[in-house]
């Protein structure tokens, strides 16, 4: 059987407080997602550090290739017009 | 710490008796969480793996919390000047209020984890109902450890169920750990002259009340887990009126060590 | 062909590391780079796991619930900075099982620091004001070391950990205010810890042999003797504070250095500690063999437990 393996690794997000999204903290490893959702507790919210936990399986992670990275995020580098300072505003129209 | 410094116009205005009364419930309460802690943050350092030896601190923490908010209580209520560690420290084990199954050796996991179980199941209800005390300083303390012995309860079943329904071998050890353990879980429900004197004054609640759902949180966990209730165990007393098993006296001369050893400093 | 690729993906490393930009998991990066992490973040765990023991050793015994509250959460945050650290280890391609197995045997090393064991309760004091505070000089640099996941594991542990000094200075500060009983407890455990810490920066640097490879990678920030006269520099003013006496009749204030001159290092002893002949080396190892083998059967049931319900969901979708 699988006496040797290890409890499976889990990636952990943590959400800090209402209105702010979850992010990446750290991994550990549990035998389940319920136990994996508590682990996370005990380990990463000692000190209040959080409102909600995501927990999911290292190994379901797909990640961009970091070797393409430049034909992945160079193009975005050229398409100013995204940036709201790219557009000039006249000094009389205010709130926009 | 803000409890300690809640003004509690009630307890003033309490007669000598139910003072008294309230005195002794609070130490009984303090007692167990505070032996039961003890127990737990012995396993610090040694737990199974990481992750577990973390969750473990934790609620060894939990309850060493509410050790410390009831235990300053207890030492107002008496109102002899005494401290939160004069009460920890400074007692004979027979003056020790707490049942006998918070004092039991930690055993393997499986031990542990039982004595949790059957702990945090009580624990759970109890302070349940005591959120409603009358006694606003109770009904504050197990307002907070409410909430954390929620979770005890929650993490100590799904332990129950992973050991029972787990190999072979955690089966084997959790019936063993129920074999030796069972006979003091009856304890925490047989009240004491004190507990049926604020049952009376309506501070407490009823515990034959808490025991029946009690066994309908356990029954409904042992069948997840495989396990059968074990039925017609003689029920062990005394813990909670001062007659204790060996266990505790080594217990508290490890816990008491410093303060015997160098009587009346600082720390 | 092979070859100018290679070492196209070599200059691209040295450009981000000279340019203070982080390597993260799936960059390509040089084997012995990869190999020295793993070496290092694995020993820096591994030193937080056993470091739990000596202090461990007295969560019973704390003399008053305060005291005892505040060291199990300080125990139990390194059993958190030990996770960390496995977690940030882990990113680079090896198992936790691997690395404690490496612990077991011997092969991995920890700090030797943790191999002395703690006798009085003072000692837990100076764990925390010395060996913390050691530990805190050498971990604040790791907070902008080159490996992402190892940086931000630090930053997390170096956040947690500045209340560990603080409860260990406290502890100090009470015992040398308190009775004479307790003034000579916290000398005795002064003295027992003074050298032991001075060797946590490792060996002086022309004995390092791994010094000058981890600065270049920035792995490493300042070399072990430069760390360790910061130390001393700080330290000697706090002892004085508490009314400590500094075992070592060398100590000296150099004005032209501006920082104290000190005497040696006791580097037999040292190297006889790394090597496995301190006075707990075996006692720890052996405890933590058996907390893992006492584990085993419950890590096997949480999995075989895990397998079976996930099976009887499965089956349960199919009907």
């Amino acid at each position: 059987m699988n006496m040797q393996k290890e409890w499976p690794l889990w990636e952990v997000f943590i959400r800090s407080k209402q209105g702010l999204d979850h992010k990446h903290v750290g991994s550990l490893h549990a035998a389940d997602a319920e136990m994996a959702i508590q682990n996370a507790r005990d380990v990463y919210t000692r000190r209040m550090e959080g409102v909600s936990i995501w927990v999911v399986e290292s190994k379901h992670i797909h990640a961009s290739n970091p070797d393409e990275a430049e034909a992945f995020f160079d193009p975005a580098n050229d398409k100013v017009y995204r940036h709201p300072t790219f557009y000039e505003v006249p000094a009389e129209i205010k709130n926009m | 710490m803000e409890l300690a410094h809640t003004t509690n116009t009630a307890a003033q205005s309490y007669s000598p008796e139910l003072r008294e009364l309230l005195f002794q419930y609070t130490l009984q309460l303090a007692d167990t969480s505070l032996i039961l802690g003890h127990r737990l943050s012995e396993w610090c350092g040694h737990g199974p793996i990481l992750e577990q030896d973390l969750a473990m601190a934790n609620i060894a923490l939990d309850l060493l919390g509410e050790t410390r908010s009831l235990y300053q209580y207890a030492a107002e209520l008496e109102g002899q000047g005494r401290t939160e560690d004069d009460l920890a420290f400074l007692r004979e084990a027979v003056e020790y209020r707490n049942p006998l199954l918070v004092e039991q050796p930690n055993g393997d996991f499986a031990d542990t984890i039982l004595r949790q179980f059957l702990f945090d199941g009580f624990h759970y209800l109890l302070l349940k109902q005591l959120q409603n005390c009358p006694d606003k300083r109770l009904a504050a303390i197990a307002t907070k450890s409410f909430k954390e012995a929620s979770y005890h309860l929650k993490w100590s079943s799904e332990w129950v169920i992973r050991l029972g329904d787990g190999t072979e071998e955690s089966k084997h050890r959790i019936e063993k750990a129920l074999d030796h353990l069972w006979r003091y879980s009856g304890e925490l429900f047989q009240m004491t002259p004190v507990e049926q004197e604020l049952h009376k004054a309506g501070f407490i609640p009823d515990y034959a009340q808490l025991k029946q759902q009690w066994d309908e949180h356990v029954a409904k966990v042992f069948a997840e887990a495989t396990l059968e209730v074990p039925k017609n165990v003689f029920m062990q007393l005394g813990g909670k009126t001062g007659l204790h098993t060996e266990h505790l006296g080594y217990l508290l001369a490890e816990l008491q060590y410093l303060q015997r050893a160098y009587p009346g400093l600082e720390w | 062909m092979e070859t100018i690729v290679e070492k196209s993906l070599e200059e691209q490393f040295e450009e981000k590391i000279a340019n203070e930009i982080r390597i993260e998991p799936k960059d390509w990066m040089p084997d012995q780079y990869r190999k020295t992490l793993i070496r290092q973040i694995s020993q820096h765990a591994h030193s937080e796991i056993v470091g739990m023991l000596p202090e461990g050793n007295w969560i019973t015994r704390a003399p008053s619930l305060k005291r005892k509250a505040i060291l199990l959460s300080k125990v139990q945050d390194e059993a958190g900075h030990g996770l960390y650290l496995y977690s940030a280890a882990e990113t680079l391609g090896a198992s936790r099982d691997q690395m404690i197995a490496d612990l077991h045997s011997g092969k991995a090393k920890y700090s030797s620091i943790f191999n002395y064991p703690t006798l009085s309760w003072a000692d837990i004091g100076a764990i925390g004001w010395l060996v913390d505070g050691a530990a805190i000089m050498n971990q604040v640099p790791l907070c902008r070391t080159s490996y992402g996941p190892y940086a931000r594991a630090m930053v997390r542990v170096c956040k947690e950990e500045s209340f560990h000094q603080r409860q260990g200075f406290e502890i100090m500060m009470t015992l040398c205010n308190g009775a004479p009983a307790q003034k000579k407890m916290a000398q005795e455990a002064f003295n027992r810890w003074w050298w032991p810490t001075l060797m946590m920066f490792g060996p002086k640097d022309e004995e390092s042999p791994n010094t000058e490879q981890s600065m270049r990678w920035k792995i490493k920030r300042f070399t072990n003797d430069e760390l360790r006269q910061r130390f001393v520099d700080m330290m000697v003013p706090q002892a004085e504070f508490l009314g400590l006496t500094v075992p070592d009749p060398d100590l000296k204030w150099n004005e032209t250095k501006n920082g104290y001159d000190f005497g040696e290092v006791n580097w037999e002893e040292f190297w006889n500690v790394v090597k496995g002949n301190g006075p707990c080396n075996k006692d720890r190892i052996q405890t933590r063999v058996k907390a893992h083998e006492e584990g085993a059967w419950v890590r096997e049931a949480a999995l075989a437990h895990a397998q079976k319900r996930a099976q009887r969901e499965a089956q349960k979708q199919e009907k």
